[in-house]
């Protein structure tokens, strides 16, 4: 099947365009602002220009006989940028950034290309008439930017400094609505919520900071490839067991991880950013932001002990289950997707730190696309319902919406995991690492949790996902229709676009206004929901590779056959496929009864049990929330974990704030003052000095030239007369002491 | 008569004459008083002549010496003449210019 060779020659001129074209982009827009002429289109035919070399490239790679793995370090592409501070050249080098493509990138590539064209097209209709329309269309280009940066960077420094980047655009993107003024209630969580995701956030980042770091102590070098190579090393000298400290660095590195794709308990911050444009949420739940954090951990794999990987797996499906249970209580459209991204992260880390990092990364790539695209068509159904958030005031969309009901339902199926659709191949991939722990050779109990909880995290996604499909779509339209606006309506919603949104009293969901019947939105929103619900349905399972499309019993997705331990880290492999001896568990796992049953049970028990507790039996839920009191109300209220947080972080950090203001205002302010009294007071010592010694130096000297000068004056009396006597009595003098001598 | 007595006359001659220069309020008694200060040079220079070498040489400097007083007291006349017409006056000490 090789149609292509993939000729690196040409490839690190093309993988370098990648990112510099949305970073051109973004300087175009930043340069020229509103006076740049169709702005918007040009910007997003740069990402569509992303998205073709991406996903040309990726399918190179997908039918070339064999992944390839590139290094522009090997081939001497270095940019080193840092010298004048740094010892020696090998130094130099080493802080310098090169292009790593592998099958892990390719695929991320492909799918920020993709996902940020759409979101780009989207934004379009969506964000037609904001006020800021220039400045966030220039933000979400440096956004992916930073994204493709990241996913490039060969090394951990330049993956931490785009990382950093992409901190930033996510509180300036989520903050967006924050210069608002027309618009009290967003005005002020957007404000709120950007900096609430940026400091949480920045949580993590020191963490990673501190793991990278001590990863250099030991190893000397941030570049992957010397980092795998050098853990591999550090383990054989420590007689086959992990060192401590690389389990105290994993950690730490996994707790950037922790706080980028907000797993507990720095999640927080991801319900909240779904303040910002909605086409921002999709960036940041799909593409980019949480993507980044589970990617860490695909290049990091390696260096993980097992110790770091039982943390990683317990806290992935901690963060799973929890959010899931959520997710099930949630009314905002939006919130329910926010959890589910939650939940979704949780099960591609826990997938990592059951060894299976092939699965995790899949299950990041076919999250990608269903996530962007149920986000899109969210967005859609709000720009719809006059930016109504509240389930409660929708449903019977389907009629109205048909594309979007079409693309979300599909996206649905994909999420909750139903046979043919991506999420399926991929999500049991994951179950099945947990199956092959289970009931490979290393047997443990964390492996029993986390293989439970991820199944019934996994009911629970198609439970409370068929829920929100069914809340919204089916049944009656419940939101209030003004009267006089008629069907002939779609000129004049845009006016509707910053009215005033008032913060309701129930849960805090945003709502909108009456308005007239909903409807479906313009054609660049709906073509991005298309595009993206395509692949929703086909990034598990490409038709173009030679799976067995028919055959889901020995599922060899593309992306397996693709990524592996050997092609994402060739040159510690074998002592990775060592570790973890898992190729034969997957085997017998595969064919074991207990993976078959969870596998065909999940799913369906999922969306039964959504079907008939919303679509059958409505009057049940309102007697099991009401039977379960308490429990309900502390997982509606997120678990209190923000409260929690509040009360323990943000509380005492303002309180200590309080008292170093305090401190500030009274001590070192007096002191202040102190040393400038002090100054003042031997100032006037100093004046008084100057004034009378220095000025009465300088005054004496001048007073006795004059007085020298008055007398000498009087000699000169221009009398030739006294002239002549003078000169006479010189002669005189000269003479008697001639005489006299 | 030895040379002490020509010395004397000239040396009394020479007084006479600075003091002449000095003291008078008219330009031209100073005038004169240079031509006295001088005609003491001559005596100087025949006396000397006569006592000494007997040669021509300080009697031709003797004549030499009355032409250029000749001169000098034609230029000072001139000086005079021009003073006399800036100040009104001759005397030496309202022209006190050199002052400035």
């Amino acid at each position: 099947m090789a149609f292509f060779e993939l000729n690196s020659g040409t490839s690190y001129g093309l993988l370098l365009a990648v990112p510099l074209i949305p970073l051109f982009g973004y300087a175009l827009q930043i340069a020229f602002r509103k006076r740049l002429p169709y702005g918007d289109k040009i910007l997003t035919a740069g990402m569509f220009a992303v998205m073709c070399i991406t996903v040309f490239m990726a399918m190179r790679m997908i039918l070339a006989e064999a992944p390839v793995f590139l290094e522009s370090r090997a081939k001497g592409y270095v940019f080193n940028w840092l010298y004048s501070v740094l010892p020696d050249a090998a130094t130099v080098e080493n802080m310098g950034v090169g292009i790593l493509y592998d099958p892990l990138g390719a695929a991320m590539l492909a799918v920020v290309g993709i996902v940020s064209f759409c979101v780009h097209l989207f934004s379009i209709g969506y964000m037609h008439g904001d006020k800021r329309y220039n400045i966030f269309f220039a933000n979400i280009s440096l956004f992916t930017f930073a994204m493709l940066g990241l996913v490039l960077a060969d090394s951990i420094l330049f993956l931490f400094i785009f990382w950093e980047l992409m901190g930033l655009m996510s509180y300036l993107l989520i903050g967006h609505f924050a210069h608002d003024d027309g618009n009290p209630y967003f005005h002020r969580w957007a404000s709120w919520a950007s900096k609430k995701a940026f400091m949480t956030t920045r949580v993590g980042d020191v963490c990673l900071l501190v793991g990278m770091l001590m990863f250099y102590q030991h190893f000397g070098t941030f570049q992957f490839t010397e980092l795998w190579a050098r853990a591999q090393e550090a383990v054989a000298a420590n007689g086959g067991e992990f060192p401590a400290w690389m389990t105290v660095a994993g950690l730490f590195i996994f707790g950037g991880t922790v706080g980028k794709s907000a797993q507990f308990p720095l999640h927080i911050w991801l319900p909240d950013a779904m303040a910002g444009p909605t086409p921002v949420s999709a960036m940041i739940h799909a593409a980019t932001m949480v993507a980044a954090g589970v990617f860490l951990l695909g290049r990091t794999f390696p260096l993980m002990s097992p110790e770091a990987l039982t943390v990683i797996t317990i806290i992935g499906t901690t963060t799973a289950l929890f959010a899931a249970t959520i997710g099930m209580t949630a009314y905002d459209l939006k919130a329910v997707l926010a959890w589910s991204t939650i939940s979704q992260l949780g099960f591609m880390v826990a997938a990592v730190g059951l060894g299976g990092v092939v699965a995790g990364m899949f299950h990041m790539v076919t999250h990608a696309f269903f996530k962007a695209c149920l986000f899109l068509s969210a967005g859609s159904v709000i720009h719809g319902c006059h930016h109504e958030q509240d389930m409660r005031r929708m449903g019977g969309l389907r009629r109205q919406m048909p594309v979007t009901f079409a693309c979300m339902f599909i996206c649905t199926l994909a999420i909750a995991g139903v046979p043919y659709f991506s999420g399926f191949y991929s999500k049991d991939a994951i179950l099945l690492s947990g199956w092959a722990g289970i009931l490979g050779d290393h047997f443990d109990g964390w492996k029993v949790y986390a293989t439970v909880g991820l199944s019934v995290a996994a009911t629970m996604t198609a439970f409370y996902m068929f829920r929100m499909v069914f809340i919204t779509f089916f049944g009656t339209y419940r939101g209030e229709i003004a009267e006089g606006h008629g069907h002939g309506h779609d000129d004049h919603h845009d006016d509707h676009h910053h009215e005033e949104i008032v913060h309701a009293e129930d849960g805090g969901i945003a709502h909108g206004h009456p308005g007239p019947m909903p409807h479906e939105s313009p054609l660049p929103m709906t073509a991005a929901l298309v595009v993206l619900a395509f692949f929703g349905f086909f990034a598990g399972d490409f038709p173009f590779t030679d799976l067995r499309f028919w055959d889901i019993y020995h599922p060899q997705t593309w992306f397996e056959s693709l990524a592996s331990l050997d092609t994402l880290y060739p040159n510690v492999s074998s002592w990775l496929d060592g570790r973890f001896a898992h190729s034969q568990a997957i085997h017998d796992a595969a064919h074991s009864r207990a993976f078959y049953g969870s596998v065909f049970v999940i799913a369906p028990l999922g969306i039964f049990l959504g079907w008939l507790l919303y679509m059958r039996r409505k009057e049940w839920p309102a007697k099991i929330t009401g039977g379960l009191g308490l429990i309900y109300h502390t997982v509606r209220d997120r678990y209190y974990v923000d409260e929690f947080v509040n009360a323990a972080v943000i509380k005492p950090t303002m309180a200590c704030a309080g008292l170093l203001k305090l401190i500030d205002e009274r001590i070192v302010d007096g002191l202040v003052l102190l040393v400038g009294r002090i100054n003042k007071f031997l100032g006037f010592f100093s004046a008084a000095f100057d004034r009378i010694v220095v000025d009465g130096l300088v005054n004496f000297v001048g007073l006795a030239s004059q007085t020298f000068g008055a007398v000498s004056r009087l000699l000169q009396t221009g009398r030739i007369q006294q002239y002549a006597a003078f000169a006479v009595a010189g002669g005189l003098l000269v003479a008697a002491w001639l005489i006299l001598s | 008569m030895g040379l002490g007595a020509y010395v004397a006359v000239s040396a009394a001659l020479f007084g006479l004459g600075i003091v002449c220069i000095l003291v008078r309020r008219n330009v031209l008694y100073v005038l004169m008083g240079i031509e006295m200060i001088l005609n003491a040079a001559n005596i100087n220079f025949v006396a000397f002549n006569r006592f000494g070498a007997n040669e021509l040489d300080g009697r031709m400097f003797a004549i030499f010496t009355i032409i250029l007083a000749a001169a000098e007291a034609a230029v000072a006349l001139a000086i005079v003449l021009n003073v006399f017409h800036l100040f009104n006056s001759v005397k030496p000490s309202e022209a006190d210019l050199l002052r400035e």
